[in-house]
């Protein structure tokens, strides 16, 4: 068996990432991709497309990174602890260079995405009718039924160079399992050109077969599959860390001034030469505090015919 | 401790958890996000509708949270809950199949119609303030038989006669843009002077209760179009003692979110 999906996060993303390149970066509260986006500002890659729907911390990082040229999503803001500063100074045009916003709401990116991942041209939605949006938005055009008449809005395909998802464990030939809040995961994958996962753990080909409708991600829609514990933090991985709530209301005060923002990226992410270095430099009194208490499934009966 | 002590000490929060929860008497399945709605939820649970459903935006139904969830995807709802659907089963097969009875939403303006702006104060291209956007309010807005708005501030500047933007176009809006729109849209305002109310598309928001105290003048001066008086106007009765007892003890204890 090939191991040849097996990488660093180094060099996951100097492979897929390229200046200019369109990135999807999914995981809906949950199993946020942060070890990479910091990987990605790390590498000082410039000029992105940024697709995700819900854009928050992780967003405003690969911004404050000067990473980012245009975002696409339906909804940017920090939870209702605060505001994501250096995003709302690019868009609200107080920042050093302006930002494309592309704006949709929920339901028009999961649309988007499953044209993406469906091989379709167009999705239609029940969404719009009556809306703004389409005014400052001319992706969402809308058409006629050929079935009932009816006028309906639509919405194009997102198929990103990249999409960069992360998730619970997935064995080395790059065989994905995740679950919880699975959001958008299976969908953005397949509707990207290339696909990079993080993991918390990579576990025996047995451990996945064990039960495999919990396989989100067969391993051929995965291009590159990479272990990183505490890859998704501050958010949190169901059974492995809770949420950092403490970090996401500190964001608002580190975000707020542009010099304290850039400070927090130096410490963070420039200074350390991967996301080890992040772990470590939390130190292990702080990720016992997030630890998730062992709560199992019950096993299910996957047998089949007597041999 | 006596009804009238109780009442004097009712904290805005409480009223219109309480009001909220009274208007979900008929309610089967709701969508709510955290906070007041999932609070008034929880109280309507345990007084006007027992066999009602809490749907979270995460995909999360039949929640038994053992603590109270910070986020509508917080890890305490997933544990122990009846199901968990991804965002296509939840946006597509729940919300545009007609699953859902009731939608909360807030929004930083309204208008008579309620139709609701999440996105933008000034000209959308150069905003004043950047907010949040849609989120999923258009498809809950588009997709629910009816919705409920909360809003903490009844004031000129939130219930507007014109929106900055329409981020959740409710039915007349889509009939005027040759839809045939699926739900009511909003047909609650809780606020914190009282309710409006309307039935169906073509109706403006009418004031249809004030609170104990509160002179209808006010409502009508401290919104933004001209807002009209219902001829069947009733007053909001006070909090009950045992739905005050009940929200205390047995809905937000710690006051997470009865500020």
């Amino acid at each position: 068996m090939t191991h040849a999906k097996l990488m660093t996060l180094s060099e996951a993303i100097a492979a897929f990432v390229h200046d200019g390149c369109s990135v999807s970066l999914e995981g809906f509260t949950h199993i946020i991709p942060y070890a990479a986006a910091h990987e990605i500002i790390r590498q000082q890659k410039r000029n992105l497309t940024v697709y995700r729907m819900t854009a928050d911390i992780v967003v405003d990082q690969l911004i404050a990174g000067d990473c980012v040229d245009e975002l696409v999503s339906s909804f940017i803001g920090n939870s209702s602890v605060g505001s994501l500063h250096e995003l709302r100074r690019r868009i609200e045009g107080k920042g050093p260079r302006p930002l494309r916003y592309r704006e949709y709401s929920h339901g028009g990116m999961i649309a988007r995405y499953l044209a993406g991942a469906s091989g379709l041209p167009f999705y239609p939605l029940l969404s719009y009718a009556g809306s703004d949006l389409p005014k400052i938005n001319d992706e969402i055009r809308v058409i006629e039924s050929p079935y009932d008449g009816q006028k309906i809005y639509v919405v194009p395909p997102i198929n990103a160079d990249v999409a960069i998802v992360h998730a619970q464990r997935a064995d080395a030939k790059g065989n994905v399992q995740i679950w919880g809040l699975t959001g958008i995961q299976q969908e953005v994958a397949y509707s990207a050109e290339k696909v990079i996962v993080t993991v918390e753990e990579i576990v025996d080909e047995d451990v996945i077969t064990s039960d495999p409708n919990r396989t989100l991600l067969p391993s051929h829609v995965v291009d590159a599959v990479v272990e990183v514990p505490k890859g998704a933090h501050p958010s949190f991985v169901q059974g492995y860390y809770d949420r950092d709530g403490a970090f996401y209301r500190q964001w608002n005060d580190i975000s707020k001034d542009p010099q304290t923002l850039q400070d927090w990226l130096e410490e963070w992410i420039h200074e350390l030469t991967d996301h080890s270095d992040y772990v470590a430099k939390q130190g292990p009194q702080f990720w016992d505090q997030l630890a998730s208490p062992y709560v199992p499934s019950l096993p299910v009966n996957y047998g089949s015919r007597q041999s | 401790m006596t009804d009238t002590t109780q009442a004097t000490q009712i904290s805005p929060s409480e009223l219109l958890a309480v009001v909220a929860s009274r208007e979900l008497a008929q309610a089967r399945t709701v969508f709510a996000g955290i906070g007041l709605p999932t609070v008034a939820v929880s109280l309507a649970h345990l007084t006007c509708a027992p066999d009602i459903e809490i749907i979270y935006e995460s995909g999360v139904c039949g929640a038994h949270p053992a603590s109270l969830p910070e986020t509508v995807a917080d890890s305490v709802l997933i544990t122990g809950a009846e199901a968990v659907l991804d965002m296509t089963a939840l946006f597509n097969y729940v919300l545009q199949r007609g699953h859902i009875d009731v939608g909360f939403l807030g929004a930083a303006q309204i208008d008579k119609w309620g139709n609701l702006n999440s996105s933008v104060i000034g000209d959308w291209a150069h905003p004043k303030v950047r907010l949040p956007g849609s989120g999923g309010a258009a498809e809950v807005m588009a997709n629910s038989k009816e919705v409920y708005v909360v809003m903490r501030r009844h004031e000129a500047r939130s219930l507007v006669a014109e929106l900055d933007f329409c981020t959740s176009p409710g039915p007349d809006r889509a009939l005027a843009a040759g839809f045939t729109p699926r739900g009511l849209g909003v047909t609650k305002v809780i606020t914190e002077l009282g309710v409006l109310s309307r039935t169906a598309p073509g109706e403006e928001l009418l004031l249809t209760g004030v609170y104990p105290g509160v002179d209808p003048a006010d409502v009508v001066a401290a919104t933004g179009w001209d807002l009209k008086v219902s001829d069947q106007l009733t007053v909001v009765p006070h909090p009950s003692d045992v739905e005050l007892s009940l929200l205390r003890e047995e809905v937000d204890p710690n006051r997470v979110y009865l500020r």
